[in-house]
């Protein structure tokens, strides 16, 4: 293992990159302080008896009139704005990560039948694609939203808010994966020890996934840490525009939407505190695809 | 005129500075030939590189002295380092499709090169590239100049690069393998052109290549090297007809020749533990082999692919890859499958193995018809009879996998070893029989050298308990040295285990030394089909009678060494 982290050249380029280091330590702090939100955060701001309106709007310490109990001081209703934004990033987090994986599993699924069978299967899911390309991302979201609006049950809606935000997030994501996917496929396709196994009599899914699927998981990891902070977002986009999560269960793009409101009003750190959030997350995940890629492409370096 | 003295290239890299060659000396008179020869990784287009001034970075010129004329080519600022470049040393690079800018017509890059270095119009530059084409030995020229490089054939582009070298009379040219990715017919040609360019314009070539033939058929003089070093200079008769190192020697040995068939190759064997037992790799393989040896049976099989639509409206005509192709391959014996590229030596065995549907014939295996294309099941018994071992060793192993777990594929595959352990303890055991350290089971492809991993294909391709092996050009991305260890393998495999095999190469020599029956093909086309030994005394069809003289060859005397 020493000697491994000692030739390894990821490690040493990683090593060597302050950006990397960074933007690691950024984005490392963010998943543990989302995962332990509930652990870290002083209030839960989902539990209404847990702050007092008689807090509100207080600004960040460093300002005149702060109260040291609330570091970055507190919105209109009292809440805690680290514990929001520690909140705000465990469903954000929660909601990417899960688009992210579907989008992956269906994405890299189907960019790899298509690259491998080539042919009609590969024509029609690649046409498929290409329709789905043609629609921004938000519009099928919203399509997808406004379906399952029309079809759950209405008591049902609320619990599935996440699931459907998720799914929406996912559809307009798969793309990426499943060109992505094709397009190595492809040139493995032409290795021999591709053909060996296709002449050994293997079964197709075997060889897709156990001898292609290793070989071309380097591209992958890369879309996958770039589509991670493009489903993140997504849904702040969503949140914001008021189709995403509702106010009592605030996500990032939820905050924004309640900062708006005070953005002219003097209490500036309402809004911009997530925003800025927002924004070191979302460039510090771009900046570890980035890295990715030049660990796996090294001719682009 | 030129002379290099104690050449050292360093290259800098994480872990210190890495030797790339060492004290290197060579010199070179006005209308010289000098070979440069070597296995890959032996610093050879290092030298022409650092002649040239093209090392890549950030590979450095450490210790040396490097002379044209009177020019010191080390004391040059970058300026004059480029026009010196193309001025008075120009290069050939091996691949005349690369080489040459497609968006260019031949005409546009002629002038631009010429105009580069002298100052004359665009007439009389025209006129002056007309005419290299013309030495060059392209018919026509004032017509063909006009074309764009795809409109030539591979060896009329090579022609093309060597005029651009030409065309600013340099004293130095550096060839790196011209002639690798051209067929024999055109390889001899632009060796002619190469002889009689040194001959009668006295200008001096640096020949860099791995082809022994190459070397001994045009240079007069040969320097060969090893890992950097040089292990001998002088005289090409003199080095190569009586090698004084044990490397040359041993290099000479492994050449195979095209006038005679040895039964094995004189290299130095690795230390087989060969105490008589039989191991059980071995035994397990004889085991299968209660199996009769089986033979092949091709009946006017044909292959077409789609071809390039033209009209929206009509039906592409479709390219014919086969046309109606049979013979025979006996029982237990090796057939020899030659021809040069395109010739469909490679589609023929996709269509074996049933990659590649044929659209016409039959093929018969041992007596039973053998399914073509999809209509062959996974199941099917042929697809474990028939194994195939690759050309290109780099990519016919998975990377991500270990080879342990790459030997045990057609094990468990085939259902052939049930228990896991057993798989593995065979798998070692393979692996010793085609002589590499069993320790190596749990190492991935990336840690093993070329021809390390070619055994490994071998012993993969075994351990499916084949009966008809496709070797198809197994050995020509290895070098020669391990090409002989590689064909003494298979020898002494086929020999041992009854093996069928369908040997392909375009290496005539090769060919010679494996086969006992053969086929010359071309366009698709079988020209020649015999037993391998009369084909090669007595040809009766033209093309191999070409094939075979054209074929570079070292005077007789020199083997005998």
């Amino acid at each position: 293992m020493k000697e491994f982290l000692k030739r390894s050249e990821g490690v040493w380029l990683f090593i060597h990159s302050p950006a990397a280091i960074l933007a690691a330590l950024v984005a490392l702090l963010t998943f543990i302080g989302a995962a332990f939100a509930p652990w870290i955060a002083s209030v839960n701001p989902y539990d209404l008896g847990s702050f007092s309106l008689f807090d509100g709007l207080l600004p960040p310490v460093w300002q005149e009139g702060a109260n040291p109990k609330f570091l970055l001081g507190t919105d209109d209703q009292g809440r805690d704005m680290v514990s929001s934004i520690l909140y705000g990033a465990r469903l954000s987090l929660i909601i990417g990560l899960s688009a992210m994986v579907i989008a992956t599993v269906l994405g890299v699924g189907l960019g790899l039948a298509a690259g491998y069978y080539g042919g009609r299967f590969d024509a029609v899911v690649m046409r498929i694609a290409d329709i789905q390309l043609a629609l921004p991302a938000i519009l099928t979201a919203l399509l997808i939203d406004g379906i399952a609006r029309g079809v759950l049950p209405a008591d049902m809606q609320q619990d599935l808010r996440i699931a459907v935000l998720t799914l929406a997030i996912a559809l307009s994501l798969w793309v990426n994966f499943a060109r992505t996917a094709r397009a190595s496929t492809f040139v493995q396709m032409q290795k021999e020890y591709v053909q060996a196994a296709i002449i050994m009599g293997q079964r197709p899914i075997r060889v897709m996934f156990v001898h292609i699927l290793p070989n071309i998981l380097g591209p992958l990891l890369v879309i996958m840490t770039v589509d991670l902070a493009s489903a993140i977002l997504l849904e702040a986009t969503l949140s914001f525009l008021g189709i995403g999560l509702p106010a009592d269960s605030p996500s990032l793009g939820t905050l924004i939407r309640i900062g708006m409101q005070f953005m002219l009003s003097g209490e500036w750190w309402i809004l911009w505190i997530p925003t800025l959030f927002l924004v070191a997350l979302v460039v510090s995940i771009n900046i570890l695809g980035d890295f990715l890629r030049d660990v796996f492409n090294p001719r682009l370096r | 005129m030129l002379t290099v003295e104690n050449l050292t290239v360093k290259f800098p890299s994480r872990f210190g500075d890495i030797t790339a060659i060492e004290d290197v000396s060579l010199c070179i008179q006005p209308g010289e030939i000098h070979g440069l020869v070597g296995e890959s990784g032996a610093g050879k287009s290092t030298v022409g590189a650092a002649i040239i001034g093209l090392l890549q970075t950030p590979g450095y010129i450490a210790e040396g002295d490097l002379k044209l004329g009177d020019t010191d080519l080390r004391a040059l600022d970058p300026g004059e380092a480029h026009a010196l470049r193309g001025k008075r040393i120009s290069m050939i690079f091996q691949d005349p499709q690369t080489s040459l800018n497609p968006l260019m017509t031949v005409e546009d890059q002629l002038i631009e090169t010429i105009q580069a270095h002298e100052n004359i119009g665009t007439t009389a530059a025209r006129t002056r590239a007309i005419d290299l084409l013309e030495e060059i030995g392209i018919t026509g020229a004032a017509e063909r100049i006009k074309s764009y490089p795809h409109q030539f054939s591979g060896g009329m582009r090579q022609r093309v690069v060597i005029a651009l070298a030409l065309c600013t009379n340099p004293e130095l040219i550096i060839a790196d393998e011209p002639t690798t990715a051209l067929d024999v017919a055109v390889q001899s040609q632009v060796l002619d052109l190469i002889r009689t360019l040194a001959d009668t314009r006295k200008i001096g070539f640096i020949l860099i290549t791995h082809d022994i033939g190459v070397i001994a058929q045009i240079s007069d003089s040969v320097t060969v090297m090893r890992r950097g070093c040089v292990v001998e200079t002088g005289k090409t008769a003199q080095v190569l007809g009586a090698p004084q190192e044990s490397y040359t020697i041993g290099l000479m040995d492994a050449v195979p020749p095209l006038d005679r068939k040895l039964r094995r190759f004189r290299v130095p064997e690795e230390t087989h533990d060969s105490d008589g037992s039989v191991s059980r790799a071995e035994q397990w393989l004889l085991q299968g082999q209660q199996q009769s040896e089986i033979g092949l049976t091709i009946d006017a099989l044909q292959v077409q692919f789609p071809g390039v639509r033209t009209s929206l409206f009509r039906r592409p005509e479709p390219f014919t890859a086969l046309h109606s192709v049979s013979f025979e391959v006996k029982p237990g014996s090796i057939l020899g499958l030659v021809g040069e590229s395109g010739s469909g030596k490679s589609t023929l065995a996709k269509a074996i193995t049933g990659l590649v549907p044929p659209s016409g014939g039959e093929m018969k295996l041992g007596g039973d018809p053998l399914p073509t294309g999809k209509a062959r099941g996974r199941r099917h018994p042929s697809r474990q009879l028939i194994q195939m071992v690759f050309q290109d060793p780099y990519s016919s192993l998975n990377s991500r996998h270990r080879i342990g777990d790459i030997l045990s594929e057609p094990l468990w595959l085939y259902d052939l070893v049930q228990d896991k352990d057993e798989r593995r303890a065979l798998a070692a055991d393979m692996l010793d029989l085609v002589g590499m350290a069993p320790d190596a089971i749990d190492k991935y492809p990336h840690q093993f050298s070329g021809g390390q991993r070619q055994r490994i294909a071998v012993a993969r391709a075994l351990l499916a308990r084949p009966r008809f092996l496709i070797c198809d050009e197994p050995t020509s991305a290895l070098d020669v040295s391990i090409q002989a260890e590689i064909l003494n393998l298979l020898k002494d495999l086929q020999e041992k285990f009854g093996l069928t095999i369908l040997f392909i190469s375009h290496n005539l020599a090769v060919v010679r030394q494996m086969a006992d029956d053969m086929v010359v093909l071309r366009h698709g086309r079988i020209e020649e089909f015999g037993p391998s030994e009369v084909l090669f005394e007595t040809p009766q069809a033209s093309y191999t009678q070409k094939l075979l003289e054209l074929t570079p060859v070292m005077p007789k005397e020199w083997n005998s060494a």
